[in-house]
């Protein structure tokens, strides 16, 4: 009996980093949205840059359960970083990428040394002000990167020195969507590996992990370090995609609205942003004819609401009802 | 020598001018987030909506700047008794992220709410005719309405500091802050204080809000811009304390002046890398608990 039960067990631990056939859906509706809609691409390239950078922002908040305000500071530094070499002759867009990723890391990596070890209300406002101080930074060194001008003059060669950015946006569609899908690939395996399982026990609870010997503080700062430069990643890429970089790339207003994106998708479930961002930015781009400010307040009733009743996001609720279906089979 | 002394003075009266304004805005967050725990950074709603209540009273329907302001604070802080037993109620003993979120979303919608009455651009602040100009200082002037701030901040922050310490309601709210179960077997309404506190942090910001519309200006996204400064403020000072803030306020007041005074090319930079430095060496604010 006992046997049995811990084979059972065993068992489904195993399948749970098993693909399942639904993890196909995102990509298939990546291609398949390809093809549909070749109006939009631009668009799209967009939102899976971003949707990149909600699965960063989903791998410290969702798994190691650090809230930030501030993780717009490495998406803008990656941006930065990126727009900064393109406009000096450095455009091949890979090398960029990796220099994007190198300097939001090594920026994820100081400031989680330092601010990881608070805690609560304190590492909040740690994220924010790492932030804004970085924001400001960027505003006032003009000579370097435009200040409230936004970064000029970036020249983005082709990717690999073969494919050349087009109008249409197909290159920059299908750079995204390759880059997107190694992040996913470093994400999913994290999530599921020993490390992974560690992070989401110091989520839940840290005394435990300490008890049990867990190097909490090492464990952080490199999920920290990874997040910060799968998010630098994506800075770099809508840089790249869209050519332009401005102060906005590193504002508390975007660390505000990815996380909002992610927790609409549902968070610490690795498609959350699959989910969220898409649906906002979609959204977003059909509402924005009407006026954008109104489109802020019902994203703030449906933040409301989201946190008031639902509070797995648009997963969490599919959920849901996919537990209730079983159920009534078995009546 | 004289231009140096004389622009210290003006950077001390303008910050503290600032200071006063920012901490009362920022004190009653103080208060919500050291007794309720609770992370609000919708506490800049409150300010704003009482600098809007305020100019529609004097522009729209005459009513004296005198009058206008106790109006407004008076609305804010009914307005916030709903609030606070609706939406941040249920929500008290929930994790961080979701008084984040909850009060973020109120951020949101109050921009957009104050931009549909209001329209985008930031409303037009004229202090009464008694206090506008310059008043005279010995040698020196001081514009009046700044002098103003300074005096009336003054008389608030003392009646608060000996409301909290000589009053029954102070004294409930210290203990409740120092250890709400104790308070509450001891038979204090905790549920009632919670509202009252609210509602009078909410009052105060409305206050903050209105009477320092001369220096930070009444637009849709208020409480967005300045909730770094707010929230600065009260980390800085210490939750649930009323005294830190008002250091850190003075502190955050008087060196902001002072560095976009003298270095204006790096904006608020250091003030950022003070915050952090301060909040590395104490984790809970200059006169938090420990």
């Amino acid at each position: 009996m006992t046997t049995s039960r811990q084979t059972d067990v065993v068992a489904r631990f195993s399948r749970r980093h098993r693909l399942h056939p639904l993890e196909a859906l995102p990509w298939l509706l990546i291609v398949v949205s390809f093809f549909l809609f070749p109006d939009y691409l631009a668009l799209g390239a967009q939102i899976l840059a971003t949707t990149l950078f909600g699965l960063s922002v989903d791998l410290v908040l969702g798994y190691a359960g650090i809230v930030t305000l501030g993780h717009a500071a490495f998406f803008g530094m990656g941006a930065y970083t990126a727009g900064y070499l393109a406009a000096h002759g450095v455009g091949a867009p890979v090398v960029g990428m990796i220099a994007a990723m190198a300097m939001a890391g090594a920026v994820g990596f100081l400031s989680g040394l330092i601010i990881l070890r608070a805690q609560g209300l304190s590492i909040l406002m740690l994220t924010l002000v790492v932030c804004v101080m970085l924001q400001e930074a960027a505003n006032k060194a003009t000579s370097i990167t435009g200040g409230a001008d936004g970064l000029q003059g970036m020249e983005v060669a082709p990717v690999l020195d073969l494919f050349r950015f087009d109008l249409y946006g197909k290159t920059a569609y299908w750079y995204a969507a390759i880059v997107l899908f190694l992040g996913w690939l470093v994400a999913r395996t994290l999530v599921h590996s020993p490390f992974g399982r560690s992070l989401t026990g110091i989520r839940e609870n840290v005394a435990r992990m300490r008890a049990i010997g867990t190097p909490v503080f090492g464990r952080l700062l490199t999920i920290y370090t990874i997040s910060a430069a799968m998010a630098g990643a994506a800075g770099a890429l809508i840089a790249e995609t869209t050519q332009l970089v401005a102060l906005n790339a590193i504002s508390v207003d975007l660390s505000g609205v990815i996380l909002v994106m992610v927790i609409f998708g549902g968070v610490g479930r690795l498609y959350g942003a699959f989910v969220g961002v898409p649906l906002y930015m979609i959204a977003q781009d059909r509402f924005s004819e009407i006026d954008p400010t109104y489109w802020y307040f019902w994203i703030g009733l449906l933040l409301v609401i989201v946190v008031m009743f639902a509070r797995g996001g648009v997963l969490g609720l599919m959920e849901l009802l996919w537990q209730r279906l079983p159920r009534r089979r078995d009546r | 020598m004289d231009s140096a002394l004389s622009a210290a003075i003006s950077i001390a009266f303008h910050g503290t001018a600032f200071a006063m304004v920012l901490y009362l805005v920022s004190v009653g967050l103080s208060v919500t987030m050291g007794l309720m725990g609770f992370v609000n950074l919708a506490h800049g709603v409150f300010a704003v909506a009482g600098g809007y209540f305020m100019t529609t009273l004097i522009f729209g329907l005459g009513i004296p700047f005198y009058l206008a302001v106790p109006l407004a604070v008076l609305a804010v802080a009914l307005l916030s008794v709903p609030l606070e037993r609706f939406l941040y109620r249920p929500l008290y003993g929930a994790s961080d992220l979701d008084q984040v979120l909850m009060t973020m979303g109120l951020v949101f919608m109050s921009v957009a709410v104050g931009k549909y009455f209001w329209g985008p651009t930031a409303q037009p602040f004229y202090p009464p005719t008694a206090l506008s100009g310059q008043l005279e200082f010995g040698l020196r002037s001081f514009p009046a309405y700044r002098s103003f701030l300074i005096g009336s901040g003054a008389v608030l922050v003392t009646l608060l500091w000996l409301g909290l310490d000589r009053t029954r309601f102070g004294a409930q709210i210290r203990a409740a802050v120092d250890n709400r179960r104790m308070a509450q077997s001891v038979g204090i309404n905790t549920s009632r204080l919670f509202t009252l506190a609210f509602a009078l942090g909410s009052a105060l910001a409305a206050l903050g809000g209105s009477l320092g519309a001369e220096i930070m200006a009444i637009s849709p996204s208020y409480a967005l811009d300045h909730l770094v400064y707010f929230l600065i403020v009260v980390a800085v000072g210490g939750l649930g304390t009323i005294r830190g803030p008002f250091v850190a306020a003075l502190l955050l007041g008087v060196s902001d002046t002072a560095f976009k005074y003298l270095l204006p090319e790096f904006g608020a930079f250091f003030i950022y890398a003070l915050t952090m430095a301060v909040l590395l060496w104490r984790p809970r604010g200059l006169f938090g608990q420990a």
